[in-house]
């Protein structure tokens, strides 16, 4: 199983966990996304997330080597649900296990936010209210390497 | 003239109605490519776009060779 992946199903939190377990691991730590409510105000009512999957997987699998590398965690992994999504399903899971649970915690914290602002997905929030709109990470400005493309129009 | 394979994500494939489309053009860069496009199309405003070229991050300013897939790509919004 790659260490980052994308699963048009509901995930399988004990399949998941299984792949972390390690005899040289005492700590485990895992962080879950869920679908919510509201965003920025605004009332939803559910949710599309949209992946460019080949780049994707490469980037997520980067971000785990990364991981792995900075806090010395034995395993990692995390999958990402796309497609149609309700209030309250599990949208990312993200677990790591290491000899001792410092490691585990950072590396969790560090995948779940690389991932948020480096992993090509895109989510589609729809609305109580009817209406429906492509969200956009309030960091990518800041994280965008390349100057803002001229329009023509 | 280079016949280059753009893949459309998100905001720009439902604004394209397109997933993919094979382009023939004389755009040097992606650069190019994407103003060439946005002028055939006009892509709603989206901040600062990444750009893939054969399945990698790349600069907006390398050229482009033919049979290249580009994808641009919008804010993430993972998690």
């Amino acid at each position: 199983m790659s260490r980052f992946r994308f699963s048009r199903e509901p995930l399988r939190l004990e399949e998941c966990r299984g792949e972390l377990q390690d005899p040289l691991c005492g700590g485990y730590a895992s962080f879950e996304g869920w679908v919510r409510n509201h965003n920025e105000g605004r009332e939803v009512m559910r949710l599309e997330y949209e992946a460019y999957e080949t780049l994707g997987c490469k980037e997520g699998e980067r971000i785990i080597a990364e991981a792995m590398e900075k806090f010395g965690v034995a395993r990692a992994s995390c999958v990402h649900r796309i497609g149609s999504l309700e209030l309250g399903d599990l949208a990312v899971w993200v677990g790591a296990s290491a000899p001792h649970r410092d490691e585990a915690f950072a590396a969790c914290r560090y995948i779940i936010d690389e991932v948020k602002h480096r992993v090509p997905i895109w989510k589609k929030e729809h609305y109580v209210d009817g209406d429906s709109g492509w969200v956009n990470c309030e960091r990518c400005a800041e994280h965008a390497d390349t100057p803002p493309v001229r329009r023509t129009g | 003239m280079n016949e280059i394979k753009v893949e459309y994500f998100a905001a720009l494939r439902e604004h394209t109605g397109l997933g993919a489309e094979q382009v023939r053009t004389a755009a040097r860069t992606a650069a190019e490519l994407f103003a060439e496009l946005d002028a055939r199309y006009g892509f709603p405003e989206m901040g600062r776009l990444k750009v893939a070229v054969n399945d990698e991050f790349g600069d907006w300013d390398s050229n482009l060779a033919d049979g290249d897939s580009v994808v641009f790509i919008p804010p993430v919004a993972g998690g």
